[in-house]
């Protein structure tokens, strides 16, 4: 299950998302990494730093490009402009697929910068899945959608969040981007069993994780990216990777950065459970 | 009647768009005078620790965080001559007036020189360094990751006719007339702070921001500005007058010809121009200003 044909029969192994105040130490140090992850937006520019920065990256690793823009669920068309760009990238990265969020993000025009939560309804489900095929057919490489944490559940919902993902993969013929830590998030904030969440989903089309840290309020959690893993997240993650197998991983830490050192490491506590998994298949 | 996704994804943009109350909640009036929280009950459900309208606060709360955080990194200069209280408000008024129309944070600040110049009251004491500052700054964005293209060399110009020739500045440059020493400005802010990071869509707690002294504002002095990047680090290079006419005229498109014999007429009488003419070329062709339109 690891390698499928929605990580392009690639077997990836533990990734970091590749950041700005790490760019110094990659570059000078070169650590080993599996892999790096993108944002793509950060890079679909004309020129400058950003560029020069990633070509010297793609000169010694492996990059895939995750996006936080394409907006599937929004009403608006896709925009032209954003995937011809994006394509750009990806003729560049060599990405062997492309990720985004399972969220809306724009509507007439203006833009929210942030993913928002869908109403988990057929008609949502059918317009986004038309959304991906299209998206796909244009930048020609798999495209993973990813589970988005969220604060807040509409009346017009007609299912569960996992029911709404797997209609929109199995629809769109799609792969799964699972976000443990988003899962664990919004189970908090929506009172729901997050192993049902895991339990529920097509396994077979999940072609990458998140693992992030987060961020508890008095009353709700909210997906900061600041923290290490949480344990919550990490039996989830070893739940996870019990049905799915051993699958590409990457550790997302987006404020607060630590050194690359302390961020690497804790990406690497999830290499352990895929080991273990493999030595101990009927342990998990 | 149940919504679907247009008018689901209409209300809750016009909930989340919507600037905050000064103690950063949600506004209690709906855009039409209804109850904002008769309006959230009727498509978002409340949870037990949650109501409708406390769930769709979270969101309207970090749209307003994540895109004043990035308007504050983007505009620190503005910022300085306005002070955080009236910069903040002003930011609002922008953002309200001119939402977001990209799918990139980077084009925030696209439509700012234009919201400035349409309502003055926002830089009502210095509308003019105001303005200049405000053109430097969207330069700077510009220059940092803006196109180049292969550039011209000065041999390529060998043989080439004057009258015809056209040299295109490369589009991540921008030539400014300025009023007031605002490159000096902007570096002096500029060391003073460092910008928050780059996008992701994590969700931000609130930006703290550390108070710093206003800086000393600049006289009026005319200065000429090419906004530029060279071994992608963005510079800010002074131009002579004549220098500033010819790039200008080059970036709107007339000849090389016609580019020089703008500055020409500017010139003083006993000025040895051709060598200075042939100087500068030469210094512009080194940084790659130039490509050559076909």
């Amino acid at each position: 299950m690891p390698a499928n044909r929605f990580n392009n029969f690639t077997n990836y192994g533990i990734g970091i998302g590749l950041r700005v105040p790490h760019y110094g130490h990659i570059l000078s140090r070169k650590p080993t990494v599996d892999w790096f992850e993108i944002i793509s937006e950060n890079f679909m520019v004309d020129g400058g730093r950003p560029l020069k920065v990633l070509d010297s990256i793609l000169d010694q690793y492996r990059v895939v490009q995750h996006g936080v823009a394409i907006y599937f669920g929004s009403s608006d068309g896709l925009n032209r402009t954003h995937l011809a760009k994006l394509k750009r990238l990806v003729k560049r990265t060599n990405t062997p697929w492309v990720s985004d969020h399972l969220c809306w993000g724009s509507v007439d025009g203006s833009y929210s910068h942030d993913l928002l939560p869908l109403p988990y309804t057929f008609e949502a489900a059918r317009h986004v899945a038309q959304r991906i095929r299209e998206a796909r057919d244009y930048l020609e490489v798999p495209i993973l959608v990813e589970n988005v944490s969220s604060y807040a559940e509409f009346h017009a919902s007609e299912m569960t969040e996992w029911e709404f993902l797997s209609e929109v993969v199995e629809r769109a013929d799609a792969g799964i981007l699972l976000d443990v830590n988003n899962i664990y998030v919004s189970s908090q904030n929506h009172n729901f069993n997050p192993y049902d969440y895991l339990d529920h989903i097509p396994h077979g089309r999940v072609g990458q994780i998140h693992i992030a840290g987060h961020s508890k309020f008095e009353k709700y959690i909210l997906d900061t990216h600041d923290h290490p893993v949480l344990d919550p997240v990490w039996k989830m993650y070893a739940h996870a990777i019990g049905l799915i197998g051993p699958t590409a991983t990457l550790l997302e830490w987006d404020d607060r950065i630590p050194s690359f050192d302390e961020v690497h490491a804790e990406a690497l506590k999830a290499g352990r459970f895929c080991t273990d998994l493999v030595r101990q298949p009927a342990a998990v | 009647m149940k919504k679907n996704l247009l008018s689901i994804q209409r209300a809750f943009a016009t909930a989340i768009m919507r600037p905050l109350t000064p103690g950063e909640r949600m506004k209690a009036k709906w855009v039409n005078g209804k109850s904002t929280r008769q309006v959230a009950t009727e498509f978002i459900k409340p949870n037990n620790r949650l109501t409708s309208f406390e769930r769709l606060e979270i969101y309207n709360r970090q749209y307003w965080f994540r895109l004043l955080g990035c308007f504050y990194d983007d505009f620190p200069g503005l910022l300085a001559l306005l002070g955080e209280k009236r910069f903040h408000a002003m930011a609002v008024a922008y953002l309200t007036k001119y939402p977001s129309h990209s799918y990139t944070l980077r084009d925030l600040g696209d439509r700012l020189e234009k919201f400035l110049a349409h309502e003055p009251r926002w830089t009502a004491r210095y509308p003019g360094l105001a303005r200049d500052i405000v053109r430097l700054e969207w330069a700077h964005i510009v220059a940092f990751d803006g196109e180049s293209l292969p550039p011209l060399e000065i041999d390529d110009l060998l043989g080439s006719d004057p009258a015809t020739l056209r040299l295109t500045p490369q589009p991540c440059i921008t030539f400014l007339a300025c009023d007031y020493p605002v490159d000096d400005f902007l570096l002096r802010v500029r060391r003073r702070v460092e910008p928050s990071g780059e996008a992701s869509n994590a969700m931000n707690e609130r930006s703290k921001r550390k108070k710093a002294s206003k800086p000393r504002l600049p006289a009026p002095e005319k200065i000429w500005l090419a906004v530029h990047r060279s071994d992608n680090a963005v510079y800010y290079k002074r131009l002579e007058p004549e220098a500033y006419l010819i790039c200008s005229a080059l970036k709107k498109g007339l000849t090389l010809q016609a580019a020089c014999e703008r500055a020409l007429r500017r010139k003083k009488a006993d000025e040895p121009f051709s060598a200075k003419l042939q100087a500068w070329f030469a210094q512009w062709a080194s940084f790659g200003w130039f490509y050559r339109a076909e």
